[in-house]
Parts: C-alpha cells; sequence; structure tokens
C-alpha cells in the first residue's frame, strides 16, 4: 500500500524516461491494444469528461478544461491543445475495477430431485466492465488522487490480514495496466496536496505520463514505473529525456500543487472526528444533506457493497450479485426490523468519520485521497473540507459563530 | 417448502466463497412458539468445526439469507445446530422450514467467545431472551472441562416463562449441581413461580469471585450494556467482560462494511468483544 506522502518537491533523474510528439503517444494507444487491452480513456459526453474505450488521440479531451465548485462542474474551453487539461470526472478506477453490479454465481433447485441445467453468467460487459471476461483494461490518464486510491483499495480488497479478498477486484487489478497523468490544471475542488496524494505520481502506475505543451511544442514525458511499462515503452519512437523535459514537468506539478481550489488541515483530524460523535455540526450537515449517496458513488475509495439476490419468478433460479451500496441509506445499517442509523445526521456522521478517522485505525491512511468528488458532485453542495474545518473549529472552540449557526440551523 | 436440491454455478474462481452450500434439515425442535432449533448435515462434503460464539449466513432459498450464531456443541461432531426466532420474512421461511428442507448455509465467520481465558476462575454467563442460543455452545464447552472452572453462573432473563429458551436443557443443567442456574422473567404469569425481574438484578446477588471471572453476556443491547456496568460495579474488570454484537452482517468477510461500529468490522472483529473496546462506542446513539 501506499505509505509515504507524494515528494512534488523533488525534480527527478532523467533516467530511462522518454518524450514523445502526438505521435508516439498514439503509438502507445495502439501497442496497448495489440497487446490485447481495452484502452479505457477520457472522453467528452454529456457535457463532462466520462472514461471510455479509446483507439486514437481524437477521442481525447483535446482543447477541452472543466470548471469544479461544490456542488457543480461544467466544461470549458480552454484556448490550447492539452489532451489532459482538466481535473477528475465523476469516475476514478473504481467503476473499472470494482464495477457497480458483478455476478457472484447462479443457483437453481427443483422439485423432484431431476438436474436443473444451469446458465452461464451472462458477461454484461459495458465499459465500465461488467463480467469477468471484459478486460484486460489499460486506464489512461490515471490521476495521482486515482491512483492513491487504487492503493488503498489494493489493501481493503486485495486480501488483507483479517478479509478478504475480493476475487473479482484481484482479478481485475492483476490485468489492469495504468497509464497516470501528472495533473496539470487541478480544479476547484481538488485537495490532493493536502492529502500528500499528488499531483504528481509516483508510484503503483505502469507508464507515468506529464504532458508538456507550450506555444511552439506538444510533447508527453513518459516514465516507467513497472517492468511491463518500461517493456511498452520501449516499442515507442520517442526520444531519451533531458534534464529540461524533467524540469518542465516538475514545473507542471508544482504549478498545480499550488492552485489547488481546497485545503484539508489532517492535524488531529481523526481524534477531531472520534470526539465530534455529538457535535450540532452533524444535525447542520443533515438540515441539507439529502442521502442521495452520490458523495459515496463518486469517491474513488467507498468500497460498500451488498450482497443481492435476484429470485426469477418461478422461484427456481436465483442470481447473487455484488452491488455498490451506500452508508446514506436507512436499509444499509438495517438489522431484523429496525435501522441502527436512523438520522441523515448520523449516516453523514458515519461516512466522514469512517473516511477520515475509523479508515485510518481499520486500514493505515486516510480514506480521503482529495479528488474532491464528494463536493463538486453533492446536489446540496456539501464541502467535505469545510465541514472537517467546522468540527475543528468547534473543537477549539475558536470558531463561537460557526458553532451558534449551526446551533440556529437546528433550533 | 419442498424437498429440494440446489446447483450452484459460481461466476469465476473464488465467488464460491460468497455463495452458500446446500446443508439438509434433519430436525426441527420448537422451543418456543415463535423459535425453533434446526439440525442440519451439509449434502455433500464435511461440516466445518466452528468455536463457540461464530455465526452463519443461513439462507432460505429465494428469500434472503440472515446471520445466524451457531447454537451447538462446538466439542463434537454432530449436526450443525441454529436456533432461529421469527422475526422477518427470511427468519420466517427458516423457522417454518421442515425436515428435509435444504438450506444454504455460508461460514462459519466472526470470533468466539474463549471461554478457555476463565480457565482457573468463575465463569459467569448472563443471557437475554434468545442471547441464550449463542451462548450454548460456549457453556457446552465449558462443561465439557468443568474441572477446570471454579463456579460456573448462568444467570437467564426471559420475557415471560413461555419465552425461556431450551427449558428442558436449563432443568438438566440446573439439576447438575455445579453449575448455578438463576432464571428471571420480567412479566409474571399463572404457570411461573419463579423470580420475576430483570436479569440485571441477578447480578449483584450471584455467586462468584469479581477478580477471578469472565464474563458472557449476550442479549438486547441496553441488556448488554446494563449488565456490563452491573459487572464492573461488582469489580470485574472491563476486559474481562465480554459482549456479543449484532449488527447488520451481510458479506461476513469483511469486505461489505454493512456492520461497522466505527473502526470494528464486527463481522471480523466480532461479534464478541470486551467492554472495555465497546463501551465508547455503545453509549453512542446511532453510531
Amino acid at each position: 500500500m501506499i505509505d509515504s506522502p507524494v515528494d512534488n518537491t523533488t525534480q527527478r533523474a532523467a533516467g530511462s524516461a522518454v518524450v514523445v510528439g502526438r505521435a508516439g503517444l498514439q503509438t502507445l494507444v495502439d501497442v496497448l491494444a495489440t497487446r490485447g487491452y481495452t484502452v479505457l480513456g477520457p472522453t467528452v459526453r454529456d457535457g463532462a469528461i466520462i472514461h471510455s474505450k479509446i483507439t486514437s488521440l481524437d477521442d481525447l479531451p483535446q482543447g477541452w478544461g472543466d470548471t469544479q465548485e461544490a456542488g457543480r462542474y461544467r466544461l470549458r474551453r480552454r484556448g490550447d491543445d492539452a489532451l489532459f487539461g482538466f481535473a477528475s470526472g465523476a469516475q476514478s478506477a473504481k467503476p473499472t475495477l470494482y464495477p457497480t453490479s458483478v455476478m457472484l454465481g447462479r443457483r437453481s433447485r427443483n422439485g423432484n430431485g431431476a438436474p436443473t441445467s444451469v446458465g452461464t453468467p451472462p458477461a454484461d460487459a459495458g465499459e465500465s466492465g461488467d463480467g469477468a471476461s471484459a478486460g484486460p483494461y489499460a486506464l489512461l490518464g490515471v490521476r495521482s488522487c486515482d491512483l492513491h486510491a487504487i492503493g488503498i483499495h489494493d489493501w481493503v480488497l486485495g486480501g488483507r490480514p483479517d478479509a478478504g479478498p475480493d476475487p473479482d477486484y484481484e482479478r481485475r487489478r492483476r490485468d489492469l495496466f495504468l497509464v497516470a497523468v501528472t495533473c496539470g490544471d487541478p480544479s476547484g475542488t481538488c485537495f490532493c496536496a493536502s492529502m500528500g496524494t499528488g499531483p504528481r505520481p509516483d508510484r503503483g502506475y505502469d507508464l507515468a505520463l506529464t504532458e508538456l505543451l507550450d506555444d511552439q511544442t506538444h510533447q508527453f514525458l513518459l516514465e516507467p514505473g513497472s517492468p511491463l511499462g518500461a517493456n511498452v515503452l520501449a516499442q515507442l519512437p520517442g526520444r531519451p529525456a533531458e534534464d529540461a523535459d524533467l524540469a518542465a514537468a516538475h514545473q507542471v506539478a508544482q504549478s498545480a500543487a499550488g492552485r489547488m481550489g481546497r485545503t484539508l488541515d489532517t492535524d488531529g483530524l481523526r481524534e477531531i472526528l472520534y470526539s465530534a460523535v455529538n457535535s450540532l455540526v452533524w444535525e447542520d450537515i443533515a438540515a441539507r444533506c439529502l442521502a442521495c449517496e452520490n458523495c459515496t458513488m463518486v469517491c474513488p475509495t467507498c468500497f460498500c457493497t451488498s450482497i443481492d439476490d435476484t429470485t426469477d419468478l418461478t422461484g427456481t433460479t436465483t442470481e447473487r450479485r455484488r452491488v455498490w451500496d451506500s452508508c446514506f441509506s436507512s436499509a444499509f445499517s438495517g438489522v431484523h426490523g429496525r435501522s441502527i442509523r436512523t438520522t441523515v445526521a448520523s449516516r453523514y456522521r458515519q461516512w466522514m468519520t469512517h473516511k477520515l478517522a475509523s479508515w485510518i485505525d481499520q486500514f493505515g491512511t486516510s480514506g480521503c485521497v482529495g479528488c474532491g468528488r464528494c463536493i463538486t458532485w453533492c446536489p446540496a453542495s456539501i464541502d467535505l473540507t469545510a465541514e472537517a474545518a467546522n468540527l475543528r473549529a468547534e473543537r477549539n472552540g475558536a470558531n463561537g459563530a460557526q458553532a451558534s449557526r449551526a446551533l440556529r440551523r437546528t433550533t | 417448502m419442498t424437498r429440494t436440491d440446489l446447483e450452484y454455478s459460481p461466476a469465476a474462481a473464488g465467488d464460491e466463497a460468497m455463495l452458500p452450500s446446500p446443508y439438509r434439515i434433519t430436525q426441527r425442535r420448537e422451543d418456543t412458539a415463535d423459535t425453533v432449533t434446526l439440525a442440519m448435515e451439509p449434502l455433500s462434503g464435511e461440516q466445518p468445526s466452528f468455536v463457540a460464539g461464530s455465526f452463519m449466513m443461513v439462507e432460505a432459498f429465494g428469500v434472503g439469507e440472515v446471520p445466524i450464531s451457531i447454537s451447538g456443541d462446538p466439542t463434537r461432531p454432530g449436526p450443525l445446530e441454529h436456533t432461529i426466532r421469527d422475526v422477518g420474512a427470511v427468519t420466517h421461511a427458516l423457522v417454518d422450514s421442515e425436515p428435509g428442507t435444504v438450506l444454504g448455509v455460508r461460514g462459519p465467520y466472526g470470533n468466539g467467545w474463549n471461554v478457555a481465558d476463565g480457565v482457573g476462575g468463575d465463569l459467569v454467563v448472563v443471557a437475554g431472551g434468545i442471547g441464550l442460543a449463542p451462548l450454548r455452545p460456549a457453556l457446552l464447552e465449558a462443561f465439557s472441562r468443568r474441572g477446570d472452572f471454579d463456579r460456573v453462573v448462568l444467570l437467564y432473563g426471559a420475557r415471560r416463562s413461555e419465552d425461556v429458551l431450551y427449558a428442558d436443557q436449563l432443568v438438566a443443567w440446573r439439576e447438575r449441581f455445579d453449575i448455578d442456574v438463576q432464571i428471571t422473567v420480567d412479566y409474571r404469569t399463572p404457570d411461573w413461580d419463579g423470580r420475576v425481574g430483570l436479569v440485571t438484578g441477578l447480578v449483584p446477588r450471584a455467586g462468584f469471585d469479581p477478580n477471578r471471572t469472565l464474563a458472557l453476556v449476550c442479549g438486547p443491547e441496553v441488556m448488554m450494556r446494563l449488565v456490563a456496568t452491573s459487572l464492573i460495579d461488582r469489580g470485574v474488570p472491563a476486559s474481562r467482560v465480554r459482549l456479543s454484537m449484532e449488527r447488520n452482517m451481510h458479506c461476513g468477510v469483511g469486505l461489505c462494511g454493512h456492520c461497522q461500529l466505527r473502526e470494528l468490522f464486527l463481522c471480523v472483529d466480532g461479534p464478541v468483544l470486551s467492554y472495555d473496546r465497546l463501551d465508547p462506542l455503545m453509549t453512542v446513539p446511532e453510531l
């Protein structure tokens, strides 16, 4: 797992890095396809950046950027030809590695003892990759925040000492080829710099890409992160990277780190959340939260699932699927005839406390990688970083106005 | 439900861990008006061994799957036993199942009471209602090595006399004279001439040495908390008071997230936890 913060401050040595042009990047896509990968990359669809199957650089969001704020996501024209000039879209690697619905098996019964034929599971493969026959995938353009989220899932789902592993996740993960990209233009809800998870990919990738774009040139620095990545890199037409290229890539990350739209002070956050169980801030949030589950769906680390059975009308065949679930539903904490968490306040508390505090006890890291998706995609514009700051202020007693605002809202 | 056979088709290797194995009901005993004990045997293969206090996911085909503690004897091979109370759609279907019915079973999951930690001292078992079911394996384990413990005390509370679980066995245990069995009911009925009152009330007067006691408690959460407090008031260290917690056990292997109690995954870290760990978590509503 990923256990130390990303070092955005040190410029790297040229080593085995290669610089390619647009043609070289196209060759990368071609080489990956030739090697049997379904290449998924960012594309523009329905006014958003969506992971889709790509075959050509023309599929990429050339010249597109985005504007993100709490409860707001809009694409914008950049005024340049950047291929990766946007921040995180709604999708992380999660839908690819841990699809919304995965078939676990099908069972049949009969009433007279005669064998019943049992069907094979449908390979209902979509772009997000449901069905075990889909893939292997190569993901192009994975942000550093999402790389860290994969690192977290590798631990949570990949067979930690006390649980698992999830066999479907293991299969998909084993076959995945990761092309990471340095974030050059973070959004208004980004805070990976606070979480030590970006913006420059530091490990956990096969190839790391940094887009180097100025008035004269449009190039891509490619750094290998695995033997397989180096092997693919050797097939690409490019030139060895020079110190100037590394310096330029370093500058891209440095500049991005300084333009994060949000910050999260993680110092003592676990203790703050544990001691805030009875805080009025939860009531204040609950007055706005719709319990719509968007935050848990877009979160790259939220992993809760339900084991769902669907039985046909005759009652003879039942399908068992693993589907995404969310701690924002009342059924989530249901025990016979009742729910443990009946209030939205208790559910938001569960989500935020798990993400930022109990996750540390369970898995050794924060469950937040600073991607900002939960803020962008919240229809009520609830801001995790602001609420964390409210809890801190309440604890410090330094912000009486904040506490009284919470009190006013609840009385 | 009719006599059935089941066929299984896991989607891929490894997925069968989430699919139940078929077990046939060999015996059905009605314990109370709404509670039965089912004895089951696997259609094929070996029955897994289990520790006292662990649970399994039991499925009524086409209806659903619920976590049920094992109530049988962990020290002897024999059919798997589950004591099930009719409280919802799935348990209703399970309770209604006749011998011969094939049910789906996954597990066992979770940790256990670790009765052996009480060897050399007194063992105090406090149960409320159906909470006696997950404690029965612990008692049977203790009886199998009775000489290793000093006093063994069972304090049991039921709502009414008709809700008393394992009545025949309670009588038999009482007749052993090497276990102090005290039973109380919340509400007196004409057929009851025993003690009336909450099980919590039995703790202060029970005969055990608090400094050398291992206490095992199972029942409704509020009852467990009051019993734990009462035991601690008598001087039992909180670390020697163990509770079996109930949450939404769903996958059983610590992956689905439903059974979390702050940092705990109760299906793998529990269900049995000591009160020093639970105290700060049980006192927060809706945690």
